[in-house]
């Protein structure tokens, strides 16, 4: 079975995030970009299917700019076999991304779709969900756990009330949660192996998708500061201001 | 709960920026090593380091090694994080393909082993120990004992030691009484006592590899007689399975001021099977090939410890509010300002970090020129780079672990009297930190290779090898606009070694006392005049880049650093000097029994 993974380059998930000065978005002028930490668990995850003989290749698949590829060398690093780069410049939705995740799902049809239940930088966590929804596949998100059995996959799910345990048919669509598992450090002989593994070029337009957001920004900015707390005498003191001040109860 | 993170930004700024990284991949052997695969690993060597190595630092510390019945126990987690750190092939970084290694250029790995040093020195002693015998062993040892022991040592499978020092002899190696009897098969028989053998003993590898310096019957007296022996702590099959005990034990483990988690043993070694490493008698040279390259990695935990203290410190001034700034309030909405206000506490801040920077740039440039050394096709190039190796070591080596061990008291008074409670994490690194200046040859011992040794050698063609850069650089900048006011602070402390230069001398020529009474002056003059020129060159670059690309912190604290070196740093060469120039007399004419 093949396993296609897609992998997203964001901010590194240590780098304080700075707001630009006029409001257009983060400054990403040198900050320290990899791998979002959700996708590392869904490359780990395809790996260990791999290494049970449940797979037999990895494809990790980047939309984004040039500098991706390194994002994918990552993957490639850490046991995945090939890459797919999908050159896009700035701002790229959920919903360009499914779309064309989809014409790449179409060619390499791959036995199970492996991706992060979000991405750290604008947490959206919609590209699996719209990505089962084009191609029809069925879904299991929020997974803390996957097993493949046969033709179905179990997948236990995190939900607000626990673990909700799903079976779905394969070829299907996964989404990882943190405690799906803890990614591998890459290994020194396999970084340098990784830089011989093929990374296939392509544009969004080959896949016949105008990745041009649809969403318009109107401006971004730093929550507010936190404000110094107060020191309240007794219980009727807190209840008074909760009621008074506050205005929660 | 301490902090470290790997200063990956000013790391590539050395390789890259400062010292032509990209150029590496023109050393023959080198070609892969571009900055696609270099990046990569640095990154991946940070998180293991921030990740695995550094949370073990402080629980290593508190813990300690512990012997039971003969067996040495590391502390609680070590033995998993050494597992990763195998498994992930860092024991093998710039080892030989040959044997297994991945071959990294020497002066890559240098920045991994700072990271390793600065997240925790205790572990860093382990592989750095298999290295070292690594080095002898692929350089001296026969055919046959490479292709029976090197494979499962780069691999870190097996682990390495040096056992040189005994009991009554550490820096005058010629007095070894340990000795090796011939036998029969064309091994010896090593019987003899060990002390102070870091990584003697421990349960990270199935087998331990100790380089023993011992005497063979009939031996010319003191160091000319001396050999090298590999003696494994278990015998070795022919094929390569590990069997029963062969005579080495550990008799005790030290307790010490610092690095506590690294085993320090007495080795007792009782007609233990061992194999000739190169010829008879001719040990020390042998044991010289390791000892360079190990000055070297000590130097490197100098820097490592710096490193982490600044970082710490750095982040505690931010947070520590106490009292106002002397030139009015800074932080209104707190009860007092942060201590990063403070003029003393930015000198000290300042001082740790332009000592560790101009460090890391010095570093990273010997170990370039190191790779130089071995791999450059031109014999004369080859030639001068090694010189240039030779006379940096004992240089990098005294002054980078003193500075080290600077660093980390400066990082302890940041934090006032929180950094002498154990919970802050602080103080480890000034107990850490003591040792650097000690092993692998005291800095004393250091200043006495650089005015007994590497500067006499060849007429003095190492020091050119200083000397001629440092003057052109000096003639080609002095005029600039901008970075006259670096080249120039450079060019007094320039001229000022070259006068003390001659003056060690001449002096030394007449008297060897007026030499030795001068080396230690003599190094930290020299190394103050190698960081000054480490300095105006990083200022020189930051420049460039901010004229090509426009406003960057980076570069402006680059520039800003070099300043405050300048200004506040390099005059301490002034002092030097003139203690060099004062002489010998007030310390040997002291009669000895008024001590």
């Amino acid at each position: 079975m093949k396993i296609l993974v897609p992998v997203k380059r964001v901010v590194d998930y240590n780098v304080k995030i700075r707001v630009k000065p006029d409001g257009s978005g983060v400054d990403l002028a040198n900050v320290k970009m990899s791998m979002n930490p959700f996708d590392e668990i869904a490359v780990e995850e395809a790996i260990r299917l791999k290494e049970k003989g449940v797979a037999t290749e990895i494809v990790v698949v980047s939309i984004g700019p040039a500098q991706a590829a390194e994002t994918l060398r990552t993957a490639l690093a850490m046991g995945a076999d090939r890459g797919l780069l999908v050159k896009v410049e700035g701002a790229v939705e959920p919903l360009a991304v499914a779309k064309i995740l989809k014409g790449v799902v179409e060619a390499e049809k791959p036995g199970l779709v492996i991706l992060g239940k979000q991405a750290i930088d604008d947490d959206c966590a919609q590209t699996g969900q719209m990505l089962a929804a084009l191609t029809g596949y069925a879904q299991g998100t929020f997974a803390s756990k996957i097993a493949v059995e046969g033709e179905t996959l179990a997948v236990t799910r995190e939900v607000d009330g626990g673990l909700q345990s799903v079976v779905l048919t394969l070829p299907a669509i996964v989404t990882t949660d943190l405690r799906l598992n803890e990614p591998r450090y890459a290994s020194l002989p396999n970084i340098m192996k990784a830089k011989k593994k093929p990374i296939a070029e392509s544009v969004a337009a080959d896949w016949g998708v105008d990745p041009a957001p649809r969403l318009e920004v109107l401006t971004t900015r730093e929550p507010p500061v936190r404000k110094a707390g107060v020191k309240v005498a007794s219980v009727a003191d807190l209840v008074s201001k909760l009621k008074n001040e506050a205005g929660v109860i | 709960m301490p902090i470290y993170k790997a200063p990956l930004r000013d790391m590539r700024f050395v390789l890259y920026e400062l010292h032509g990284g990209e150029a590496m991949t023109e050393l023959p052997g080198f070609e892969d090593f571009g900055r696609d695969l270099v990046e990569p690993v640095l990154d991946e060597a940070a998180k293991l380091c921030e990740q695995v190595l550094f949370p073990l630092n402080r629980s290593g510390d508190e813990e300690g090694c512990t012997l039971a019945n003969g067996v040495v126990s590391t502390p609680k987690g070590f033995k998993e994080a050494y597992d990763r750190f195998r498994d992930g092939g860092w024991t093998s970084i710039s080892c030989d393909p040959a044997w297994g290694g991945q071959g990294f250029p020497n002066v890559v790995s240098t920045l991994v082993e700072e990271m390793i040093c600065s997240a925790n020195l205790s572990f860093g002693m382990y592989p750095g120990l298999s290295h070292g015998a690594y080095n002898a062993l692929a350089r001296h040892g026969t055919e046959a004992l490479k292709e029976k022991w090197l494979p499962k040592l780069v691999a870190g499978e097996w682990a390495g030691t040096m056992c040189l020092t005994e009991p009554h002899c550490g820096t005058d190696l010629g007095l070894i009484r340990t000795r090796a009897e011939p036998k029969d098969d064309g091994s010896w028989a090593v019987t003899g006592t060990k002390i102070f053998i870091s990584a003697g003993d421990h349960d990270l590898t199935d087998n331990i590899l100790h380089l023993v310096l011992a005497r063979t019957p009939g031996a010319p007296k003191g160091i000319k007689g001396i050999s090298l022996f590999l003696v494994p702590k278990y015998a070795v099959g022919d094929d390569g399975a590990v069997g029963g005990p062969n005579g080495v034990t550990c008799g005790s483990i030290e307790h010490k001021m610092g690095i506590k988690a690294s085993s320090t043993c007495v080795m007792n070694f009782d007609g233990a099977t061992g194999w000739l490493i190169g010829e008879r008698h001719k040990g020390m040279r042998a044991m010289f090939t390791m000892m360079n390259t190990a000055r070297l990695g000590v130097a490197i935990q100098g820097l490592g410890i710096a490193e982490v203290s600044y970082q710490n410190a750095v982040a505690y001034a931010r947070d520590r509010i106490q009292g106002r700034s002397l030139s009015g309030t800074k932080a209104p909405d707190k009860a007092a300002d942060p201590i990063l206000v403070h003029p003393d506490v930015r000198r000290m801040l300042l001082t740790q970090r332009a000592y560790t920077e101009g460090c890391r740039a010095l570093a990273a440039g010997i170990a370039r020129e190191l790779d130089v050394s071995q791999r450059h096709p031109d014999p004369k190039v080859r030639q001068a780079a090694e010189d240039y190796v030779a006379l940096m070591t004992p240089i990098a080596k005294a002054m980078m672990t003193d500075l080290g061990s600077e660093v980390a008291n400066l990082g302890v008074q940041v934090y006032g009297g929180h950094g002498f409670i154990r919970e802050w994490g602080q103080e480890q690194y000034v107990r850490d930190a003591r040792i650097t200046q000690i092993y692998e040859g005291t800095n004393g011992v250091q200043a006495l290779d650089l005015v007994g040794r590497k500067m006499p050698a060849d007429a003095g063609r190492a020091l050119r090898r200083f000397f001629h850069p440092v003057q052109a650089f000096i003639e080609a900048k002095v005029e600039d606009e901008r970075l006259g006011v670096f080249v120039q602070p450079l060019a007094k402390a320039f001229v000022r070694l070259q006068q003390a230069t001659a003056q060690v001398a001449r002096a030394g020529l007449a008297r060897p006392d007026e030499a030795g009474a001068a080396a230690t002056d003599y190094l930290k003059l020299f190394g103050l005049t190698a960081l000054a020129h480490q300095w105006a060159r990083m200022a020189e670059v930051a420049y460039a880049r901010l004229d090509a690309d426009g406003p960057d912190t980076f570069y402006e604290a680059k520039i800003a650093t070099a300043r405050f070196f300048m200004d506040r740093l390099l005059p301490e060469s002034s002092a030097r000097f003139s203690a060099v120039m004062a002489g010998g007399r007030s310390i040997m004419e002291f009669p000895d029994d008024a001590f």
